[in-house]
């Protein structure tokens, strides 16, 4: 029994894998499960790994080559068994190679595709009840799977195809499964959606739970996102500046040092954490744009930006909102250091739901950042002055001043949400004992 | 209403048009002494006597073409090709020259005459024996086709071809000579260009013609024992093509499945496909899937035929996969 070695997708948006070294030579014995090779991925090296065992019998490519995802690289067999057949195979389809380690891809929109796998340490998506068929994405290419007759019985009865399981291949949706929403009451009337451009505050997730909420779009929505796309490009990006008092902060930070080591926090970490709470605030601009609908976050998957040697990565504190300044703080540290070296897993960095990215050490006074799809928002920090300002007794006084500047998706954010968002981040940092509230 | 086979269907309908209208006659080769290959033409001869029940000599472009010189002057041929196999040594005075007439004497001459005989496979006749030529032939313009599948269906559709004033072409079946069914003693004509729904359910259509609609038939049997109830439309005339009886049946059903005896590229369902696309895509619920043969030459060999040849178990297959079962 013969099992084919294929370059796997080991990170959700890789095409090519470099093979950097085979771990195991022509000749050795394999046990599933060994680690057959190191790839060097798009983002990071990871680990090749057998999916039958036998001998490693050939090596198909050398160390240093690249192969596409899915492209054949490796036969391990039994000792005496003829591959010369499995050599010449061609590639398999795409199916066939699977997406490794990353959970299964939840039957939603694919631009979330990616980040949806990667959140697999919490709760992932849920799916109305599993169809009999496999569950492929119901969404291709933005595209719902349906069949026209099911499109046009949806057009009649106003149930949204976006909330219909498919049943048939590829999850397509077919007329029995409209039918069976219609029946059940689970169709999600188009209908009967009033407008409701600033979704009302959730309660808190329970344990276990769905972790995020979709808003289907409303025609306003609908309506802003075309004209605004159209008027700046795929994403209709504005900005918003303010500048922060840090002197409190500052204080704070100070303080808390004089404890002891363990207690040490940099800027950056307070910012975390601020923006973090005010996140979770501001479910609003907590979001992911999926082209058909707004998914709304009721946790903070913070992304911040690292700089590497190989460019730019955004790794990812998970549920920040529930962790405190010195996990933040800690967490931090730890995943820049991880990601200079390349050791980030692919479930590191993707699954963000709001990015922030610091060029303050760089003495960037103030800076505009690229919104991270299917993101909505990302805040870009600028360096700490200390300035001259008017004081409160109409003297001057000197004050810690940092400016930050939002990018916001405005087919998601107004701008007057986002300005909330940043007053409530403004409260936050210059009042960082709210935080502790 | 008698139980005939659909062999003397052909011969009833042959019978009274020849003594209905004394210009009809019939042409081939060993129609008259032999009493026909197949014995459709049993009795003809004593009956009418040979100056109309004429053997040739084994000349199919020749008597072909005797045939379509007849009709250009006022008779009505019927000629008989003892498999439309042979017929490929006639088709250049078919479709050059029966198909043509009309329109290329400006309306002067118009052909009305028949090509009939036996099309498709039988059993084990091997490649050059067992073709099902619907496709080649309805591709022509000036041409009618017609493939009656039961044998009421034959006799009247036989007598409408001969009372046409253009040539039709009639697709009969050395497996459905034998087959048997009721057909009425009286006069009756079938218009050519109407299909008829065989078989009336609601879950899928099968659309079909000639030799298998008795495959169809049998499918739907089958799928009704597991509650799938199928429309059967069966053709019967492939040119012109009856569109309104295809698209009503699938707009009702919302599914189709296309069941053919002949080969897959350009054949007859892929004209019937279009068609369901073009006039019911927002009906469609699946995919159409085509049931067809094997794109081979028919293989001799009894498995090999058989796997080669559409079938009973492939037509069921369809349907289920069209209906999203299995």
């Amino acid at each position: 029994m013969s099992t084919k070695v294929y370059m796997e997708a080991l990170s959700p948006t890789m095409e090519e894998g470099r093979l950097v070294k085979w771990l195991k030579a022509e000749g050795d014995t394999v046990k599933s499960g060994d680690v057959l090779a190191e790839v060097e991925t798009d983002k990071a090296v990871m680990e090749l790994v057998a999916r039958g065992e036998g001998i490693m019998r050939k090596h198909l490519i050398p160390e240093g080559a690249t192969a596409p995802v899915t492209s054949l690289v490796g036969i391990i067999a039994a000792a005496d068994e003829d591959i010369s057949a499995l050599i010449g195979g061609a590639a398999v389809p795409a199916a066939a190679a699977p997406v490794a380690a990353v959970a299964p891809v939840a039957p939603v929109a694919p631009v979330a595709a990616a980040p949806v796998a990667a959140v697999a340490p919490v709760a992932v998506a849920p799916t109305p009840p599993t169809p009999a068929t496999p569950a492929a994405p119901a969404a291709d290419g933005g595209r719902v799977r349906t069949s026209p007759l099911a499109r046009r019985i949806a057009d009649e009865q106003g149930v949204n195809l976006s909330g219909v399981q498919g049943s048939g291949p590829g999850g397509r949706i077919v007329k029995r499964d409209i039918e069976a929403a219609v029946t059940s009451g689970s169709a999600n009337l188009v209908a009967a959606h009033a407008p409701s451009a600033t979704p009302a505050p959730t309660p808190r997730r329970v344990a276990g739970g769905p972790e995020f909420r979709d808003e289907p779009l409303t025609q306003i929505r609908k309506t802003i996102a075309r004209r605004l796309a159209e008027s700046i490009g795929p994403i209709p990006t504005f900005y918003l500046t303010a500048e922060f008092d840090l002197s409190r902060a500052s204080e704070m930070r100070t303080a808390a040092a004089e404890l002891g080591d363990a207690f040490k926090v940099s800027f950056n970490d307070i910012i975390l954490k601020a923006t973090a709470t005010a996140l979770q605030q501001h479910p609003e601009v907590n979001a992911h744009w999926l082209g058909d609908k707004i998914r709304y976050f009721d946790t903070v998957h913070l992304g911040m930006a690292v700089a590497t040697d190989d460019g730019l990565i955004v790794p990812v504190i998970f549920n920040a909102e529930q962790k405190r300044m010195s996990e933040i703080s800690a967490e931090a540290k730890a995943l820049a250091k991880r990601a200079r070296e390349r050791k980030l897993k692919p479930e590191e960095f993707t699954g963000s739901t709001f990015s922030v990215s610091n060029l303050g050490m760089m003495q960037i006074d103030q800076f505009t950042a690229i919104i991270n799809p299917p993101e909505v928002g990302i805040l870009a920090i600028g360096a700490i002055e200390d300035k001259v300002v008017v004081g409160a007794d109409g003297g001057f006084e000197v004050k810690k001043k940092l400016r930050v500047t939002m990018s916001c998706d405005h087919r998601v954010i107004d701008g007057a949400v986002g300005a909330k968002f940043l007053q409530t981040l403004r409260r936050l940092i210059e009042n960082p004992l709210l935080m502790v509230f | 209403m008698a139980i005939i086979t659909y062999r003397e269907a052909l011969n009833q309908a042959l019978r009274e048009e020849m003594a209905r209208d004394d210009r009809v006659f019939l042409m081939g080769e060993e129609v008259a002494q032999y009493n026909g290959a197949y014995k459709v033409s049993k009795g003809l001869l004593d009956q009418f006597g040979e100056m109309r029940v004429v053997d040739t000599p084994i000349t199919e472009l020749g008597f072909a073409g005797v045939g379509v010189g007849a009709a250009m002057v006022g008779l009505r041929p019927v000629i008989e090709f003892m498999t439309w196999n042979f017929a490929l040594l006639a088709i250049d005075q078919i479709v050059n020259a029966a198909a043509k007439m009309l329109y290329m004497s400006g309306g002067q001459y118009n052909v009305p005459m028949v090509f009939r005989g036996p099309n498709g496979a039988a059993l084990q006749l091997s490649a050059q024996h067992s073709q099902a030529f619907e496709s080649w032939l309805a591709h022509i313009p000036g041409i009618k086709v017609v493939t009656p599948g039961t044998p009421y269906d034959a006799k009247g559709l036989l007598k409408a071809a001969i009372r046409d004033d253009n040539p039709v072409i009639v697709l009969e079946g050395e497996m459905l000579y034998n087959t048997k069914g009721e057909v009425p003693e009286d006069d009756y004509i079938i218009p050519i260009g109407k299909a008829d729904l065989k078989r009336e359910g609601e879950h899928c259509s099968i659309i079909t013609n000639g030799k298998m609609v008795l495959v169809a038939m049998n499918a739907a049997d089958q799928l009704a024992k597991e509650g799938i109830r199928v429309d059967v439309v069966d053709l019967r005339t492939v040119r012109p093509m009856d569109i309104e009886a295809i698209t009503a049946s699938v707009r009702k059903t919302n599914r189709a499945v296309v069941l053919e005896e002949g080969w897959e590229l350009a054949g007859i369902g892929a004209q019937v496909v279009d068609y369901i696309q073009r006039d019911c895509f927002d009906h469609l619920d699946a995919p159409i899937i085509r049931v067809h043969q094997v794109d081979v030459p028919m293989p001799y060999a009894k498995a090999l035929e058989r796997s080669a040849k559409p079938d009973l178990a492939k037509t069921i297959a369809a349907v289920k996969k069209v209906m999203y079962v299995d």
